[in-house]
């Protein structure tokens, strides 16, 4: 008994000390915390930053383990000299452990669904984009009852089966009625999911067109690091383009001498009008991007070299969605979501969705790409009636015009 | 016949072997022996995995605080940390190098190198390696594309960085990003040496086992373990070929002109010549051999677990033949679902339908090993070993990781979940977590097979319950920020809006992983001390039935002294009712233990039943025993 005091005191002394140790150091971090607010006591940003600070702190953490690690041998050489059964019965510790993992891991994930939940994307603002939102709670509610079950079952059977020496396991090698069912179900739960993700996923890519309902096309050019957005104009149809044909002044490579391309217009932002199919085609110039707008659950790579097409429906405006949201700031955007570079983690774009009006409105002030220079580039007349004349010259550089016919020659 | 005949050959072989002076460049470093060949990829994946855990720290430090300044970053890393902070370029590339050195050389040559080289002659009962030469060359070679890799760090454009999947153009234009560059050429060499390495020991793995069986060993009587090498062997052998063909075609694309992977690209206004290519064929390549590799990671490590649970639960693994079934369906099955990576890639949507079945319907066998576990722990008798809590912990992460994979496999989900945090946290929990559960579990369990040492039990604990719970408190918040659309491979989360409310979310994370790191020490000083100074390992430590453990503790070129055992029974006969320990090791003949005979294990053999009939006419069963 006296040694197992002796034990206790030990521990206890090391506890203490290390209780000190921490206890310093937070009245350090709460004198840290008071100083920015009142007069500069001691500044210890720098010591927290230090790293030989934190190899202390861990060498002390070492050095409590090591303590504790000594005290159990101790106590379980002294057990054993005393010839009593093994000191601590390490079965039964794991055992309650597991039940306790099991427990406090079940409310973690209680929490998490809860409170991170909550921060999540807002609801679908498409059509398609519903669909997916319900297949994902399907498969959500799936899962979670599968996760928490097979969890209650695998720390629970880990705590009630705990080894002792009395007992003997079940020899139960097989069963081939149990693992049948466990084959089937399974299989039948997947196939369900299986086709309604196929189903969805159809409805999707799949698209039949409606001639009296065009969707409207915007094509989305990817390089970088920033996105171009490129509005079909009057015509309603996005010009070709050939890469061969990108100078300073055609950053995209768009070819004027396709009639469509024309009066394709420019834009700073994505303005889309609500309930409004829209085409969106993606490229790319340089490398692979990812045109992501998770709001609208769209997502598309954008590849050089190949043209990617999504269409989806948006179904709420900005503005409802910021009621919705409770968030007056809210804006749609997308970002760029495939590895592409240094600057890959900004690549942003901002969705606006209005009304019909709205957008009509917005679409009548946007610029042609065409201007006066890439007319006379592509040997066009120079400013035919409705266009906007645009004041901006300071690219007109003899240079410019001529490698901009030598890519054309090509 | 001929594995018969093999044998003798080997016999003698062995006679003349023991006259042979070894030197210390034979025995530890140019050594052909199957045990010290195991031991050098260990250790060498454990170096691997260390820094490549440091490198991710680093990253997760960058993410966490983004805006303050680390002045031992600079004095580390310099210009790629200038002032403290790293650079965008160097996180991506530590991302990259983390992610490669990971899969490749720390759950698959660290993995598979290590056990399979161990367990493969010891528990099938074979003298060595089917070709030891190659089994020598195999781990140079890999040694060879660590070091390699590890060389891109000390070049002026830095290592690779257009992540491990290395996505053309991204990767194949040196002006895309710095670590296109040399460090990509450096990436590409090493990887073929890495394929080179994983083909020979492949191709030795799968001719060992299928000709160096010993007596009775037939392909129904081997352990979990072998099925899972074996498989993992085919596997990595019908696909790392395809990559090594992709990477030559990268080469190619490169350093001599050609447009394999390359179209219709320019560069600011710098117009590439390259045409007709397309990125896309990349991906095809890389993935069809990049899903199979995720099962050559998690596969032995779901054998490891097998044989783990069963020793310590005392139980036969429930479903024998289910389990090496559902191994042979993921096998299989691991070929046709690669497109699963490239829903959203602009592949023809009318494959990313036909990749969605295929990729559900693995989730099949993976539930069935997943129901067999958990049966096989029923109505056990659970001893905790630290090889047996790793075990458990990996049924719990390839549950939760296994589930989010249902998620991601849809690929109408998959649509706002591609390339998110889901998606990270997903395959950390798959392999990061639960296949480097499998292979901890392994170390620990043929620690004392290894080095003729235990590990220290309380370390183990100690490692096992840091790591199990930071690794849940890692991962699982990530989901969630992947289910808000943030993607992964971010510098920093500052520049959106929505992202800043993750901010302390992920200090968080970054103090649990460094919680996770830490943790490891504990593992790394019992591992490296306990070679030197553990206790001495009794000859069966486990009480186990697999032929390993009837081998000598101190080792000896040949494995077994005199003649290799015959094997008689299965390895999972655990708690035999009608025996007197809870244990009967293959090699012991059903006619020593005529108490615990069952009429099934003859297997229909009408001679050896009339003589079990007798002997329990002879034998009345008395009551209370067993």
């Amino acid at each position: 008994m006296s040694l197992r005091k002796f034990i206790t005191n030990k521990t206890t002394a090391a506890l203490a000390v290390l209780i000190t140790v921490f206890a310093n150091t937070s009245v350090f971090a709460q004198d840290a915390a008071a100083g920015a607010a009142a007069a500069p006591k001691v500044d210890m940003g720098e010591v927290y930053k230090s790293v030989i600070f934190y190899i202390l702190v861990f060498l002390a953490v070492c050095l409590f383990i090591a303590i504790i690690g000594k005290a159990i041998k101790v106590y379980e050489l002294s057990r054993e000299a005393q010839g009593k059964p093994v000191g601590i019965n390490w079965n039964g510790v794991h055992a309650s452990l597991f039940a306790l993992f099991l427990v406090i891991g079940l409310y973690g994930v209680y929490w998490e669904y809860t409170v991170h939940g909550s921060m999540l994307l807002p609801d679908a603002a498409s059509e398609h984009g519903k669909k997916i939102d319900e297949m994902f709670n399907l498969t959500l509610i799936i899962t979670t009852i599968v996760f928490v079950v097979t969890h209650i079952l695998l720390f629970g059977f880990s705590y009630i089966y705990k080894y002792s020496a009395k007992r003997k396991a079940y020899y139960y090698p097989h069963n081939n009625t149990i693992e049948k069912i466990w084959t089937i179900v399974p299989a039948l739960v997947l196939t369900v999911l299986v086709l309604m993700g196929f189903l969805t996923w159809r409805s999707i890519f799949f698209k039949v067109e409606d001639p009296n309902n065009k969707p409207l096309q915007i094509e989305v050019t990817s390089e970088q690091f920033k996105w171009s957005i490129r509005y079909p104009g009057a015509d309603g149809i996005v010009g070709n383009k050939n890469y061969k044909l990108t100078t300073a002044t055609n950053t995209l490579g768009i070819d004027f001498k396709d009639i469509n391309s024309r009066d394709d217009e420019m834009a700073d932002e994505m303005v889309l009008p609500v309930g409004k199919s829209v085409k969106l085609i993606l490229t790319s110039k340089d490398v692979i991007h990812s045109f992501y707008m998770p709001h609208f659950r769209v997502q598309l790579n954008t590849v050089p070299g190949m043209r990617t097409i999504f269409e989806f429906t948006p179904t709420k405006t900005t503005a409802e969605m910021q009621q919705e949201t409770n968030d007056p700031n809210f804006k749609y955007l997308f970002l760029c979501a495939k590895i592409c570079g240094s600057g890959h983690w900004n690549m942003q774009k901002v969705v606006r969705v209005v009304s019909e009006a709205e957008y009509k409105n917005w679409i009548a002030e946007q610029k042609t790409y065409l201007n006066d220079d890439l007319r006379k580039q592509f040997n066009l007349p120079v400013a035919p009636a409705p266009v906007k004349s645009v004041a901006d010259s300071a690219a007109t550089d003899s240079a410019a015009v001529k490698t901009n016919q030598m890519a054309l020659n090509k | 016949m001929s594995t018969i005949a093999l044998h003798d050959e080997h016999n003698h072989d062995h006679a003349d072997h023991g006259h042979h002076k070894e030197t210390l460049i034979s025995k530890y470093i140019f050594s052909m022996d199957h045990k010290m060949i195991a031991k050098q990829f260990l250790i060498t994946g454990i170096i691997m995995a260390v820094i490549a855990m440091g490198l991710s720290i680093l990253f997760r430090i960058q993410l966490a605080w983004p805006d303050q300044n680390f002045p031992f970053l600079e004095t580390f890393l310099g210009k790629w940390a200038e002032g403290g902070r790293i650079k965008p370029d160097f996180y991506l590339a530590l991302v990259t190098i983390h992610g490669t050195i990971m899969v490749f050389f720390v759950l698959t040559a660290g993995l598979s190198g290590t056990f399979s080289n161990l367990l493969i002659p010891l528990q099938i009962g074979a003298r060595d390696m089917a070709s030891p030469f190659l089994n020598m060359l195999s781990y140079w070679f890999f040694f060879m594309a660590c070091v390699i890799m590890m060389s891109s760090f000390f070049i002026q454009t830095g290592p690779a960085s257009g992540g491990w999947t290395v996505y053309p153009p991204l990767s194949v234009v040196a002006k895309a990003m710095p670590g296109s560059g040399l460090g990509m050429t450096l990436w590409l060499v090493s990887m073929v040496l890495f394929v080179a390495s994983s083909l020979m020991g492949g191709i030795n793995y799968v001719s060992t086992i299928l000709n160096m069986r010993t007596k009775g060993m037939d392909l129904w009587k081997m352990p979990l373990t072998i099925w899972a090498f074996f498989l993992t062997a085919i596997l990595g052998i019908l696909s790392f070929p395809v990559l090594v063909a992709g990477v030559v075609l990268m080469v190619f694309d490169r350093s001599f002109g050609t447009s394999f992977y390359l179209s219709d690209i320019v560069m600011g206004t710098d117009i590439l010549p390259n045409e007709g290519g397309s990125p896309i064929l990349w991906q095809h390549l890389f993935w069809f051999l990049g899903h199979p590799e995720v099962y050559i990671v998690i596969m032995p490590a779901l054998g490891i677990s097998s044989e783990v649970i069963s020793v310590n639960a005392r139980k036969p693994i429930f479903g024998y033949h289910a389990m090496v079934y559902s191994l042979i369906g993921i096998t299989v099955l691991s070929f046709i679902v690669w497109g699963h990576h490239m829903f959203v890639t602009g592949m023809n949507p009318l494959l990313g339908g036909v990749f969605m079945i295929t990729t559900l319907i693995i989730a099949v066998p993976s539930a069935v090993k997943t129901f067999n576990y958990l049966a096989t722990l029923w109505r056990g008798n659970i001893r905790f070993t630290p090889a047996m809590l790793f075990a458990i912990g990996l049924v719990s992460f390839f549950i939760s990781g296994g589930l989010t994979g249902i998620f991601l496999g849809n690929a109408s989900l998959d649509i706002n979940l591609h390339d998110t945090y889901f998606v990270v946290a997903h395959f950390h929990l798959v392999m990061g977590s639960a296949a480097i559960f499998g292979m901890l579990a392994g170390v620990y369990h043929w620690f004392p097979k290894m080095f003729g040492r235990m590990m220290n039990a309380k370390l183990g604990y100690l490692h096992f319950w840091l790591t199990f719970i930071a690794a849940y408190l890692v991962f699982f918040p990530l989901h969630f920020l992947g289910l808000d659309g943030v993607p992964r491979r971010y510098y920093a989360f500052t520049e959106f809006e929505f992202m800043k409310k993750w901010l302390t979310v992920n200090v968080f994370v970054t103090w649990a992983a460094i919680m996770a790191a830490l943790a490891q020490v504990a593992f790394l000083f019992n591992f490296f001390y306990s070679i030197f100074k553990g206790k001495v390992s009794p000859q069966n430590p486990w009480e186990s039935n697999t032929l390993e453990w009837t081998a000598p503790v101190e080792h000896l070129h040949g494995n077994w002294p005199g003649e290799i055992p015959t094997v008689y029974r299965w390895p999972y006969d655990y708690s035999k009712p009608g025996h007197d320990v809870d244990f009967i090791p293959q090699t012991v003949p059903f006619s020593q233990t005529m108490s615990s005979n069952l009429p099934h294990d003859f297997e229909g053999n009408a001679e050896a039943e009339k003589i079990q009939q007798d002997w329990e006419l002879a034998n009345p069963v008395v009551e209370n025993k067993g």
